[in-house]
C-alpha cells in the first residue's frame, strides 16, 4: 500500500470544472522518480490544475494518476506520499515558524517534545534556526518560501510539487531560491514537480520541461531540446529565442528544402530526419536568434550560409553581452538578432540601417 | 524675489501657492473648521450620558435637573433597596443570562454560516437575504408577532423563549454579517495546506480555522452581547411577566422620579464597559500571543 517511489505516470488525464470544456485534456506524461519536472505554459493553460490533481487537491474527471506504480486517484495526499507548497506559501498565519513546521507532525498526534524537535532537525536545514519563533508575517518573502519548503518536507514525501514558488519575490531573490530549490531537490532526493510560466526557470531548473497550451502537452523534454529543438510555431514563440518564419515549399531535393518567402528568393533548409515535406507545402521554420549573422548589402556572406533576408532595423536594445537588433525583414513576423557584444560594437548599426540577415544554413530548422 | 528671479526664468509654477496649504507648517483654516464640527459632534454624543452620570451622584436631596445638589453614593443604595423602584437586580440578573445565551447562540450560528458561505451554492443569494431580511422589519412590529405567535401557539411568553427568539432575529443577521467580513480575509489556500498536511475537517477547525478568526469571533460575541443587554423594542411584547433591564429603565421613567434612575444608567454603563473591556483585552491577548515569540 505504501508509495516508496516517487515515479509519476499521467494516463488520459482530464479534468472539466464545468462539464462542457477541458481545462486539462487528456494528458499524457511520464515522469521519472527523483526527476525536477517543470510544467510551464500562460495562465488558463490548465498546468496548476494538472499539479492539483497530483497533489489530490482535484480529481479527475477522466484517466489515472500513478504515483510509485498505484493509482492514486480518490486517496488523500498523506496517502499519495505527496506535499504542495502553494503559491502564496499559505503558512499558518497564527503559528510561529517552529510551530507551522511542525503542524503536519502535529495532526498525526506526535508527541509536542517529539515533534518540535523534528521541526527544529528541519528549520536547521533550511536555515531558520534563529526565526524559528517568528510569526509567517515578520519573515521576508525567501525566509517564508524556506518554511514553506520544510513545512512540506517534514512529511517525508517522495513527490513535492510546487505552484509557482518563485513568483511573489523579486528578481534577484527569485535567482537565489531557484538554486535553493535545485539544492534542496538533489538533498532530499525525490520528485519536484514545478509549475511556472517563466521560461528562464523552466529551462535553468528542469529535467523535464512540459509545455502546454489549452489543457494539452505541446512538447515534453529535456530543457535543452525544448528550447533549442521546439517542435512546433507555439512552442518556438512561447520558449523565446527563436525567429519562426513561414513560406511554401518550392522544391525537395535529397538533404534540403526551398522555402519560397516572398522576399527573397528562397531559403534553403535541411530536410529532418523523417521528411513529411512535400512540394507546396505551407511550412514553419525555427532559426535561433543566436545564429543570425548581420551583414551589411554589398558585403561577402560568410561561408556556408545562403540567401539572406534583407531587412532594416527597426530597434536595438542592449542587453549586456549581447545586443537584440530588430528587423522588418519578415512581413508578418517579428525577425530578431541577438548579436554578440563586441561583434555589434565593431561595426554598430543604427536605427534604418539597411542590413542582409543570413545563417548557416544547417541551423535552419522546420517545425511541424 | 526679484532678484533672483531676474537671472531665472518664470519656472516656478505659481499655482502650487494657491493651493489650500501655507507655508511653514501652519495649519490650514480647513482644519480648525473641521476641528470645531468635530468637537461639536463628540459633544452632542456624549454630553446627555455625561449630564445623567453626573446627576446620579447626589444626595439625598437632589433632583432630576441641574443644578447638582450636594454629592454621595445615596441614589445607588437606593437602586437596590427601594422596593418602589422595582426588581432592578431580577431584570439585571435576566438581562445577562439573556444576553449570554444570546452571544452563545450568535456566536456559534455565525461561524457556522460563515463557514458554509465561503462557497457559493444554489440559491445561496435567497438564503443570504433571508437572514438579512429581519434587519428591516421594525422592532417593534417583529417583537408583536411573536408575541402574538407564541399567544396563538398556546405559550408563555417569558425572557428566555420568545424574547430569545426576537432578540435573535436582530443579532445573528448582524452576527453573520460581521463575520462574513471577517471571513473575506480568510485564505481558502491555508484550508487546502491543513488537508495536504494530513489533517482531518475537525483539526483543521480546530488548529487553523478558529484559531485565525479568533479576533473576529470575538467582535461577534462584543455584538452579540450588548445588542442584547441594550435590547428594548423586539423585547417588549416578548418578554412576558417579568422584565428585562431595559425594559425596567423603561417602566422606571414611567413611575420613578428620583435620580435612582440615573444611578441605574452609570451602573448599566459601567457593566457595559466591563464587557467591552474584557473583549478588547481578549483580543489584545490573543494577538500578543501571536506576537509573543518575537523576543524567544
Amino acid at each position: 500500500m505504501t508509495i516508496e517511489r516517487g515515479d509519476i505516470e499521467l494516463a488520459g488525464v482530464c479534468k472539466s470544472f464545468d462539464g462542457v470544456t477541458n481545462v486539462v485534456d487528456g494528458v499524457n506524461l511520464r515522469i521519472a522518480d527523483g526527476a525536477y519536472c517543470c510544467f510551464i505554459g500562460p495562465s488558463g493553460c490548465g498546468k496548476t490544475t494538472i499539479l492539483r490533481m497530483i497533489a489530490g487537491h482535484e480529481d479527475p474527471t477522466a484517466g489515472e494518476i500513478v504515483i510509485g506504480g498505484q493509482n492514486v486517484v480518490g486517496l488523500a495526499p498523506v496517502q499519495r506520499r505527496t506535499a504542495m507548497m502553494f503559491q502564496s506559501y499559505a503558512l499558518f498565519p497564527h503559528l510561529t515558524v517552529r510551530e507551522n513546521i511542525a503542524f503536519a507532525l502535529r495532526v498525526r498526534g506526535m508527541s509536542k517534545t517529539d515533534r518540535l524537535r523534528a521541526a527544529d532537525a528541519m528549520i536547521e536545514k533550511v536555515r531558520l534556526t534563529q526565526f524559528a519563533d517568528r510569526l509567517p508575517a515578520q519573515l521576508s518573502g525567501g525566509q517564508q518560501q524556506r518554511v514553506a519548503l520544510a513545512r512540506a518536507a517534514i512529511t517525508e514525501p517522495r513527490v513535492l510539487l510546487l505552484d509557482e514558488p518563485l513568483s511573489a519575490l523579486d528578481e534577484q531573490l527569485r535567482v537565489q531560491m531557484r538554486q535553493e530549490l535545485r539544492r534542496m531537490q538533489q538533498e532530499l532526493g525525490i520528485t519536484f514537480i514545478h509549475v511556472t510560466h517563466t521560461q528562464l526557470e523552466a529551462i535553468a531548473l528542469a529535467d523535464l520541461v512540459v509545455v502546454m497550451e489549452l489543457g494539452k502537452i505541446k512538447q515534453a523534454g529535456p530543457a535543452r531540446e525544448v528550447y533549442a529543438h521546439p517542435h512546433d510555431r507555439y512552442v518556438a514563440e512561447f520558449m523565446g529565442g527563436q525567429n519562426v518564419l513561414t513560406g511554401r515549399v518550392e522544391k525537395v531535393n535529397g538533404a534540403s528544402f526551398v522555402l519560397a518567402q516572398g522576399v527573397t528568393d528562397g531559403i534553403e533548409v535541411p530536410l529532418p530526419p523523417r521528411p513529411t515535406v512535400s512540394i507546396g507545402d505551407q511550412i514553419d521554420i525555427a532559426v535561433r536568434r543566436d545564429d543570425v549573422i548581420l551583414v551589411r548589402p554589398g558585403q561577402a556572406l560568410p561561408a556556408g550560409c545562403k540567401s539572406p533576408l534583407p531587412g532594416r532595423v527597426l530597434a536595438i536594445e542592449y542587453q549586456g553581452y549581447f545586443v537584440k537588433v530588430m528587423l522588418d525583414a519578415t512581413p508578418d513576423d517579428d525577425f530578431v538578432a541577438y548579436v554578440p557584444e563586441k561583434i555589434f560594437f565593431a561595426d554598430p548599426f543604427i536605427v534604418g540601417d539597411a542590413v542582409l540577415a543570413t545563417w548557416a544554413t544547417d541551423r535552419a530548422r522546420p517545425l511541424a | 524675489m526679484s532678484v533672483i528671479s531676474a537671472g531665472m526664468p518664470e519656472t516656478v509654477a505659481p499655482a502650487t501657492r494657491k493651493a489650500i496649504a501655507p507655508s511653514k507648517g501652519g495649519r490650514p483654516w480647513t482644519f480648525y473648521a473641521l476641528a470645531t464640527v468635530f468637537t461639536l459632534y463628540v459633544l452632542a454624543l456624549y454630553g446627555p450620558m455625561i449630564c445623567i452620570y453626573i446627576l446620579s451622584f447626589q444626595d439625598i436631596r437632589g433632583g432630576l435637573v441641574f443644578p447638582m445638589k450636594g454629592h454621595s453614593l445615596h441614589w445607588f443604595v437606593d437602586l437596590f433597596t427601594q422596593v418602589r423602584t422595582g426588581d432592578v437586580k431580577g431584570a439585571f440578573d435576566r438581562s445577562i443570562k439573556l444576553a449570554i445565551l444570546v452571544t452563545i447562540i450568535t456566536v456559534v450560528i455565525s461561524f457556522l454560516a460563515g463557514l458554509g458561505f465561503r462557497r457559493r451554492f444554489r440559491g445561496d443569494a435567497i438564503v443570504f437575504y433571508m437572514m438579512i431580511g429581519s434587519l428591516v422589519a421594525p422592532g417593534l412590529v417583529l417583537g408583536l408577532g411573536t408575541g402574538l405567535l407564541f399567544q396563538t401557539l398556546g405559550l408563555n411568553a417569558s425572557w428566555h423563549t420568545s424574547a430569545l427568539g426576537a432578540q435573535l432575529s436582530w443579532t445573528l443577521p448582524f452576527g453573520v454579517l460581521v463575520m462574513f467580513a471577517v471571513m473575506s480575509r480568510y485564505n481558502r489556500a491555508w484550508d487546502e495546506a491543513a488537508y495536504d498536511l494530513g489533517a482531518s475537517r475537525w483539526q483543521t477547525i480546530w488548529l487553523v480555522i478558529v484559531p485565525v478568526l479568533a479576533p473576529g469571533i470575538v467582535a461577534v460575541a462584543l455584538f452579540g452581547f450588548t445588542l442584547s443587554y441594550d435590547e428594548f423594542a423586539r423585547s417588549l411584547q416578548t418578554a412576558g411577566s417579568l422584565n428585562t433591564l431595559p425594559l425596567e429603565i423603561w417602566s422606571m421613567t414611567l413611575n420613578v422620579t428620583s435620580p435612582s434612575l440615573y444611578a441605574l444608567g452609570t451602573v448599566t454603563t459601567i457593566i457595559s464597559f466591563i464587557v467591552i473591556g474584557a473583549s478588547l483585552g481578549t483580543i489584545v491577548v490573543l494577538q500578543k500571543k501571536r506576537g509573543g515569540g518575537t523576543k524567544g
